[in-house]
């Protein structure tokens, strides 16, 4: 997946504002960004709506100018570039949307078409390069229909022959798979990894869907509030998240450990320890080799035996993220307390674990979400402040009657190059 | 005014031996006819493409669109707003001292002509502009992503995108260019209007009066049907 570790995309204190019209007051979409994204990766970048991304990523192409700060892609400084300057570099960056955005009056063939006739290709080596896609996508039977003929899937898989069409190096896509269903999404993103593998495209993935991410993303970078929060390797975010937002989005993909209201009735049907063990398949390590969290959960078949206690698997989830398993299993242990304590002292000490107590001694939930101190799960207290920040700022990204900050006459161009020397 | 109107109106009507005389009002209704359909299809073809343009820069001048200027869109809107609603008889008349510098004359088909294109430019730069609004901001947006030109933006996706409202649009202002050449017989352009005023209503006879008014309807059905089939075809949302 990845050839070269040669950043491809490099943001250096980017930040973007926008002023409403009317109010004085500008409004931060971009706060200091500083991201790396490597040739070959597939980045995701996940946030609530109007965390950001979407004005982050659309300064790769230069939708959106920074206020300042630059984006460098493929050694160029987008940032201040005039349209005629930026055309050849676009036309190396894909982007797809999560509306498709596909021309409804031209069909299948003409939408791919379009960027190659942009580029003034012949018009056989057009035709050639049309059906290769649509073979690579497989639509070939559908080259005539027009897109209102197509289903969701479909429509997004035309987009990706459209942003292939030029043969890019980077391919955008803005919440490419928020309009489909689960399975067509799944479709989607083989498509996109397919891309990826064979192709050797870099891909910048906007979503608020974590599962999306974690489907085929290498690297993450989660947005809050116009910040970059928390980046990394995909399996070290999800392993061990720090901060409170990206918990938060971990949980809606994982359903590993168990809510509240679950315990609850567990603990009416299974009056013995309820205690949920965190899986972790390797050691999350920092680049100089320092484990940072360890690995959790792999030794707690041998420790039953060893034990010799009874138990039942009631609850749990475990998923994949880059071919490493991660999730949470719930058990009720049964039999002496004594050697249930002692059994649980023995698995604390390779594993993090949440000790809900039995039915007649529990354990608040949130007590032992607290005394486990494991970095998965929720943390409601923080995030339900997060998302109202976040939908202000949706709310004026929204409005029509937002400015955009950046330069864009020549004399104000030129003052603010002075400004900037 | 008032003479030369009143000239071109009674003159030939003082000559007509009878009312309902059709071997002498035959050759004057094709007459008519022949000067309305010039009138409005000249009318419909030069306005319709200052129109065209005008609404292109109204469109792209708005805020947050393509070329946006708010100084542009707001003088170009006013301007807009000032012309179309003047009654477009007070407009004839208004306009005269500029047709005279243009034209040459005030009087007759030519100089009817002059005045109704700016009333259709105008007219048909808000219904461009009104029917480009709804085009897909997205469909834009992807455009310049793949490194599209602003003007190669507008013939290859804005205006092909909303081809098929547009030509419904057209259609309705063939309606509405109908509708001000009944009223070039005031300056002597003749026309439909000016037979079924000059020889079906000032010489009370409905039948000349109708006849007129069912030909204008025949033309607008003939004209709304064939928009209509276009439109349909286009259409493929």
């Amino acid at each position: 997946m990845t050839q070269g570790k040669e950043p491809i995309i490099v943001f250096d204190h980017v930040v973007k504002e926008f002023r409403q019209r009317g109010a004085k007051k500008t409004m931060r979409a971009v706060d200091d960004v500083s991201l790396s994204i490597d040739e070959g990766d597939i980045f995701g970048i996940i946030g609530y709506s109007g965390a950001g991304k979407s004005t982050l990523v659309r300064m790769i192409n230069a939708l959106e100018q920074p206020t300042s700060g630059t984006v460098t892609v493929m050694g160029h400084d987008v940032s201040h570039m005039g349209e005629g300057r930026l055309r050849p570099v676009r036309q190396k960056i894909g982007m797809i949307f999560q509306q498709f955005n596909l021309f409804s009056q031209k069909t299948v063939a003409q939408n791919i078409a379009y960027p190659l006739k942009l580029d003034h290709w012949r018009k056989d080596y057009q035709d050639k390069r049309v059906l290769e896609l649509l073979e690579f996508v497989g639509l070939s039977e559908h080259a005539n229909k027009y897109p209102s003929q197509l289903s969701g899937g479909q429509k997004q898989r035309v987009g990706i022959a459209r942003a292939l069409a030029t043969n890019p190096k980077i391919l955008l896509a803005d919440e490419a798979t928020s309009a489909l269903d689960p399975e067509t999404t799944t479709e989607v993103l083989q498509l996109l990894e397919r891309v990826n593998r064979q192709l050797g495209i870099t891909i910048v993935l906007i979503t608020h869907q974590m599962n999306v991410v974690q489907q085929i993303a290498n690297r993450v970078a989660v947005m809050s509030a116009g910040r970059v929060v928390e980046q990394g390797d995909i399996y070290d975010v999800f392993a061990a998240p720090k901060q409170p937002v990206t918990k938060r989005f971990i949980a809606t993909a994982m359903d590993g450990l168990p809510d509240p209201a679950r315990i609850a009735v567990m603990r009416e049907q299974w009056p013995g320890r309820l205690v949920t063990v965190v899986v972790r398949q390797r050691d999350i390590v920092d680049a100089d080799g320092n484990v940072l969290v360890p690995a959790s959960g792999q030794d707690i078949s041998e420790l039953i035996a060893r034990h010799g206690i009874s138990s039942g698997l009631l609850y749990g989830g475990i998923d994949t993220v880059q071919d490493i398993a991660i999730g949470a299993m719930t058990y009720e242990f049964t039999g002496d307390e004594a050697r249930i304590d002692a059994f649980l002292d023995d698995l604390r000490r390779h594993s993090d674990i949440v000790d809900f107590g039995t039915k007649a001694d529990p354990v608040d939930y949130d007590t032992a979400v607290e005394r486990a101190r494991i970095a998965l799960g929720p943390d409601e207290a923080t995030v339900t402040s997060t998302p109202a920040l976040d939908d202000d700022l949706e709310m004026i990204e929204q409005n029509d009657d937002v400015v955009d900050m950046t330069p864009t006459t020549p004399r104000e161009r030129k003052a603010a190059r002075k400004e900037r020397d | 005014m008032y003479t030369l109107a009143s000239a071109s109106a009674f003159a030939p009507a003082a000559t007509l031996a009878s009312r309902s005389d059709w071997s002498v009002l035959k050759p004057l209704l094709a007459q008519s006819v022949v000067q309305t359909l010039q009138m409005v299809l000249i009318t419909i073809v030069i306005g319709g493409v200052l129109g065209l343009v005008l609404g292109v820069i109204l469109y792209g001048t708005r805020p947050g669109n393509l070329f946006e200027n708010r100084v542009v869109y707001r003088v170009l809107d006013i301007l807009v707003n000032i012309v179309r609603p003047i009654p477009f008889i007070i407009f004839l008349a208004a306009m005269q001292p500029l047709t005279v510098k243009v034209v040459g004359t005030s009087i007759g088909t030519t100089a009817a002509i002059f005045p109704m294109c700016i009333m259709c430019t105008f007219a048909t730069s808000r219904l461009v502009e009104q029917n480009l609004v709804p085009v897909d901001h997205g469909v834009i947006e992807a455009a310049r992503a793949m490194g599209a030109s602003k003007f190669t933006i507008i013939r290859t996706v804005l205006i092909p995108e909303a081809l098929a409202p547009l030509i419904l649009a057209y259609a309705f202002l063939f309606i509405g260019v109908l509708d001000m050449s009944a009223m070039a017989g005031y300056i002597g352009g003749g026309g439909l209007g000016n037979f079924a005023i000059a020889y079906g209503y000032q010489k009370f006879d409905q039948t000349v009066t109708w006849t007129a008014v069912i030909i204008m309807i025949v033309l607008v059905q003939v004209v709304q049907a064939i928009a209509n089939a276009i439109a349909k075809r286009l259409l493929r949302r």
